[in-house]
C-alpha cells in the first residue's frame, strides 16, 4: 500500500495522539460522552503512524481479524467510505467497537509500535471512520441482496451477537426476525453500557441499518415464555434459531446484610439509569438519592467502573471501587480505569467485603472489609487472593453497588431440548456453535459467560455461517 | 397491538382492563404476571393476569392506580394501546388436587387469588375464599369469586359490606370450626400475607404467598426484585412470584417496597406541579 506520504522513519517519530475528551471536572456533571473523537487532522496524522506491516499482527490480535492496515490506508487515501467498508467486511459495528473494545488486549496489544512504545490508536481511528461516514452510509443505496431463499431464521436477544448474526443472515438471503424481551434493542449496549461511553443514538442507528436491510425486530417477546423454542419451529415456521440471550443474571456476594436497602446490583443501577433513563430529570423511574453520598462499588470489571462513574454523575461525594485482587488483575478496559481515576473514583485494592452493616432501620450504613494478599495463581491464571487474618476494618457507606459479574440468562433454562454447563452457560459444538437441538445455534455471552462485544459479534457471525450451511442442505 | 378492549372502573382508583395480547392469552397459567409500560416514557409495571380469553386473544388485569405509571395506565381509554407488554412471566402456580384449599385475597391481590383459585377448582379442590377489602366501595370481583368458590367470605374492615373484620380473623375462624385445611394461598398486601403466614405456621398448613416486590425488568436481569426465602436470595420475577410463606423474610421485603417512598412522592409532586403550571398557561 502506498497512500502514506511519510517514510518509515518519520512515521515512527510521530507520537500517539490521545483521544480528545471532556475535562474530568466537567464531565462528572453530565452524562454526555466523555470522549469527543478525533478530528480529520488528528485522524490523518495518527493514520500516518501505521507501518503497514505485511503480516498485520494487529489483525491477528483482533478477534474478528479486521483488516486494520487496509482501513488505515484508506483513511490516508481520503477515502473514508472505503475505510468504513474495509472494516465493515469483518465488523458490523465499528462505531460501537471503536468505543468499547478493550483494544489494549486485542489489536493494539499486538501492534509493532506498541512493542517499542505506543501502538497506533486503532480504536480511535475505527471510531473516527465509523462516525465520519455515518451519514453517508445511511444515505447510500443498500447493495442488492440475493434472491430470498425462502428460509426463516429467528434470533433470540438483540445484543451484539444477534445483531452480527442478523447482518450476515440477511445478506445470505434468509428472512430474519430478532426477538427481544426488553422494550429496546441492543442488549447490554442499550441497558448496560452508559451513555457517557456509548451514546444510545449509535446503537439505534445500527439497529436501523439492519432494519432497512430487511431484518425484522420484535420487542416484548420472551422466548421460553411468550413463545417456546419448539413453537418457533412448529407454529411460527422458522427453519433455524440463533440464541444470543447474553449473561444478564446479576451475581450477589452471598454475605450477611446483602438484603439491606441501599444496595444495588450493578445491573439494577445501570438499567435504571440507561434503559429507564433515570439520569434525565423528566424520567419517572426512581433511583436512590446519590447526592453527596458515599458509595462503594464491589468488583473491577467494566460493569464496576461504569457503576462507579454513574454514581459520580448522579452526585455522589465519594465513590470507592473495592477489589479483592490488585490493580494488575483488573479486567476493565484500560482507558476506563484511567478515566475513572481522573474523575476521582478511589480504588481500594486487596480488600474483600465480609458483611454489610445495618443502620438499625434496614438501611445500609457501612461494610466490614478484610485485607487480602495474593497467593499462587488460580485456574484463571491470576494470583489467588487470600485473606489476611486479623485485618478487618470498617468503611462507612450510604450506598453500595455489587458488580461481581453476571450469570447466564435464566429464561431459557427450562427448555428441555437444550443442554447447559454447570456454570449455566449453553453447551454448543465449538466449531458450528450448534446446541444440543438440531437447527438451534448459540453464541455470545450465553455460551462464554460475560465476555466482550467483539467476541459476541464474532460468535454471531460464526453461527450465521453455520446456519447458512445448515439451511442450504435443507 | 396491546389495545385496550374493555375498561371498567370497579372501585375507587381500581380498574378492570381487558387488553389484546393473543400470544400471552394462549400461554397464561394461573399465578403468572405481565410487565407493561402504559406510555413509552413509563416505568415497567408488573401486573397479575386475572384471567384470559384465548379465543378472543385477550387478558384481564385488575389495576390500582397508586403511583405515576399505574395512573398513566388508568387514564388510557378503550381503543388506545399500551406501549409495551410482555409475558406471561414468572412460574405458574402449582396446581394439584390438595383437598380443601383456602384462598385469601386482599385488595388487588384478589386478582391473583382468583386466577389460582379458578385453576385449583378445576383440579378438583374444594375452595374456601376469604376476600378482604377496606370498605364496601373497595369490594371487587365478588361475582367472579362466587362462581369458583365452594364457600365465599366477603369481609370489610368496617363491616360496611359482608362480614366485619380482617381476613385473618376469618381464617382463624375456619380453623376454630374444625375445618381441615390442606393448603392456603394468600395474595395481597405484605402485612396481610405475613399475618396469614403466622397463623398457618401454627397449624402447619402448607401456605403459598404471591409476592409483589418492586421490579424493573421482570426477566431476571436486575435483581431489584430479590427477596430472602429460606435465608437464600431469590429473584421473585423468575423464581416466583409464589413462595412457601413460612420461608419468606417479610420484613426485608416490606422495607424494600418502601425504599423509594419519599423519592416517588417528590417525583409525583413535581409532575403535578408541572401539569398545573401547564394547565394555567393553557388557560391564559
Ligand atoms: C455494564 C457493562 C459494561 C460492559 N462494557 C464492555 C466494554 O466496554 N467492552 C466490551 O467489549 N464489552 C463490554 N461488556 C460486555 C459486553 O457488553 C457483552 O459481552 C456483550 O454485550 C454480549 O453480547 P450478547 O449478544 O451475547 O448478549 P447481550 O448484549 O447480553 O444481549 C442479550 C439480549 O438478549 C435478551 N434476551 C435474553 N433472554 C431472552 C429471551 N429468552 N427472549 C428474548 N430476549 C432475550 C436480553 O434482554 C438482552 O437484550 C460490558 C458489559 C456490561 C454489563
Ligand atoms: C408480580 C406482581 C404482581 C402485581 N400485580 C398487581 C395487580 O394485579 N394489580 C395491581 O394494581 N398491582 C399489582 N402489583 C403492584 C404494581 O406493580 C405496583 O403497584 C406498580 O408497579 C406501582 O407503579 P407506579 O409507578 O404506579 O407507582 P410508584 O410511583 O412506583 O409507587 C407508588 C408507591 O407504591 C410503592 N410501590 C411500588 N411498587 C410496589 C409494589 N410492587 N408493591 C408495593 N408497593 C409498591 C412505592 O414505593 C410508592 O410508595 C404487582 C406487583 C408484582 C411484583
Ligand atoms: S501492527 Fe500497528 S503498525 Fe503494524 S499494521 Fe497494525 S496498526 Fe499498523
Ligand atoms: S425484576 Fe429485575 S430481576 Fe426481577
Amino acid at each position: 500500500m502506498t497512500n502514506n506520504p511519510l517514510p518509515l522513519k518519520e512515521r515512527m517519530q510521530i507520537q500517539r495522539h490521545s483521544m480528545p475528551a471532556q475535562l474530568p471536572q466537567e464531565r462528572v456533571e453530565n452524562f454526555n460522552e466523555v470522549n469527543q473523537g478525533f478530528s480529520l487532522e488528528l485522524a490523518r496524522e495518527e493514520a500516518q503512524r501505521c507501518l503497514q506491516c505485511k503480516d498485520a499482527p494487529c489483525s491477528q490480535g483482533c478477534p474478528v481479524h479486521v483488516h486494520i492496515p487496509d482501513f488505515i490506508d484508506q483513511i490516508l487515501a481520503d477515502n473514508m467510505l472505503g475505510a468504513a467498508d474495509a472494516i465493515l467486511q469483518d465488523n458490523l459495528l465499528p462505531a460501537v467497537c471503536g468505543r468499547v473494545c478493550p483494544q489494549e488486549k486485542f489489536c493494539e496489544s499486538q501492534c509493532i509500535l506498541g512493542k517499542k512504545g505506543q501502538s497506533v490508536a486503532i480504536g480511535s481511528l475505527e471510531r473516527f471512520t465509523a462516525d465520519s461516514t455515518a451519514a453517508d452510509r445511511a444515505a447510500r443505496p443498500q447493495g442488492e441482496l440475493p434472491a430470498p431463499t425462502g428460509k426463516k431464521v429467528a434470533l433470540i436477544g438483540s445484543g451484539p451477537s444477534s445483531l452480527a448474526c442478523a447482518g450476515d443472515l440477511i445478506r445470505f438471503g434468509h428472512a430474519v426476525t430478532v426477538y427481544e424481551a426488553l422494550h429496546a434493542f441492543g442488549g447490554v449496549l442499550i441497558y448496560g453500557i452508559p451513555e457517557f461511553r456509548l451514546p444510545k443514538s449509535i446503537v439505534a442507528y445500527e439497529v436501523d441499518v439492519l432494519r432497512r436491510l430487511g431484518v425484522k425486530f420484535e420487542k416484548n417477546v420472551v422466548i421460553g415464555k411468550t413463545l417456546t423454542l419448539n413453537e418457533l419451529f412448529d407454529d411460527q415456521g422458522y427453519d433455524a434459531v440463533f440464541i444470543g440471550a447474553g449473561a444478564g443474571l446479576p451475581n450477589f456476594l452471598g454475605i450477611p446484610g446483602e438484603e439491606l436497602i441501599g444496595i444495588y446490583s450493578s445491573n439494577e443501577l445501570l438499567t435504571r439509569v440507561n434503559l429507564m433513563k433515570a439520569y434525565q430529570k423528566e424520567a419517572i423511574t426512581p433511583i436512590f438519592d446519590f447526592k453527596d453520598k458515599v458509595v462503594a462499588v464491589f468488583g473491577a470489571g467494566n460493569t464496576a467502573l461504569d457503576s462507579a462513574r454513574t454514581a459520580l454523575r448522579l452526585g455522589a461525594k465519594d465513590v470507592h471501587i473495592i477489589y479483592r485482587r490488585s490493580e494488575e488483575e483488573m479486567p476493565a478496559r484500560h482507558e476506563e480505569v484511567e478515566h475513572a481515576k481522573e474523575e476521582g473514583v478511589q480504588f481500594t485494592f486487596l480488600a474483600a467485603p465480609l458483611e454489610f452493616l445495618d443502620n438499625g432501620e434496614g438501611w445500609l450504613k457501612g461494610v466490614r472489609l478484610q485485607r487480602m494478599q495474593l497467593g499462587e495463581p488460580d485456574a484463571s491464571g491470576r494470583r489467588r487472593p487470600l485473606p489476611v487474618e486479623g485485618s478487618e476494618f470498617t468503611l462507612d457507606l450510604d450506598l453500595a453497588v455489587i458488580a461481581i459479574g453476571n450469570g447466564s440468562n435464566p429464561l431459557l433454562r427450562d427448555a428441555p431440548e437444550l443442554q447447559f454447563t454447570r456454570r449455566g452457560t449453553l453447551e454448543v459444538n465449538p466449531q458450528s456453535l450448534q446446541t444440543a437441538k438440531q437447527g438451534v445455534y448459540a453464541g455470545g455471552d450465553i455460551v462464554t459467560g460475560g465476555a466482550t462485544v467483539i467476541s459476541a459479534m464474532g460468535a454471531g457471525r460464526q453461527a450465521a455461517q453455520s446456519i447458512h450451511d445448515y439451511l442450504s442442505q435443507l | 397491538m396491546f389495545e385496550i378492549i374493555n375498561k371498567t372502573k370497579i372501585a375507587p382508583d381500581v380498574y378492570r382492563l381487558e387488553i389484546a395480547a393473543p400470544l400471552i392469552a394462549k400461554k397464561f397459567k394461573a399465578g403468572q404476571f405481565i410487565v407493561l409500560r402504559p406510555l413509552d416514557t413509563s416505568e415497567r409495571v408488573p401486573l397479575t393476569i386475572m384471567k384470559t380469553d384465548p379465543q378472543a386473544g385477550t387478558i384481564t388485569l385488575i389495576v390500582k392506580a397508586i403511583g405515576l405509571s399505574t395512573r398513566q395506565l388508568c387514564t388510557l381509554e378503550k381503543g388506545q394501546a399500551v406501549a409495551d407488554l410482555l409475558g406471561p412471566l414468572g412460574k405458574p402456580s402449582e396446581i394439584e388436587k390438595y383437598g380443601t384449599v383456602v384462598i385469601v385475597g386482599g385488595g388487588v391481590g384478589t386478582a391473583v387469588a382468583f386466577a389460582v383459585a379458578q385453576s385449583l377448582k378445576e383440579a378438583g379442590n374444594r375452595i374456601i375464599t376469604i376476600s378482604g377489602s377496606r370498605d364496601k366501595s373497595f369490594v371487587i370481583l365478588e361475582d367472579d369469586l362466587r362462581e369458583i368458590s365452594d364457600e365465599l367470605i366477603m369481609a370489610t374492615d368496617d363491616g360496611s359490606y359482608g362480614v366485619k373484620g380482617f381476613v385473618t380473623e376469618y381464617l382463624k375462624g375456619l380453623y376454630a370450626r374444625g375445618e381441615k385445611i390442606d393448603r392456603v394461598i394468600a395474595a395481597g398486601p405484605l402485612p396481610m400475607m405475613r399475618f396469614i403466614s403466622d397463623i398457618t405456621r401454627e397449624h402447619k398448613t402448607p401456605t403459598v404467598v404471591s409476592l409483589n416486590p418492586i421490579m424493573v425488568d421482570g426477566i431476571g436481569m436486575c435483581g431489584g426484585c430479590r427477596a430472602l426465602v429460606g435465608g437464600k436470595i431469590v429473584f421473585v420475577c423468575v423464581d416466583g412470584p409464589e413462595f412457601d410463606a413460612h420461608q419468606v423474610d417479610f420484613d426485608s421485603l416490606m422495607r424494600r417496597n418502601n425504599a423509594y417512598r419519599g423519592i416517588e412522592q417528590e417525583k409525583e409532586h413535581a409532575c403535578k406541579l408541572e401539569a398545573e403550571i401547564e394547565a394555567v398557561q393553557h388557560d391564559q
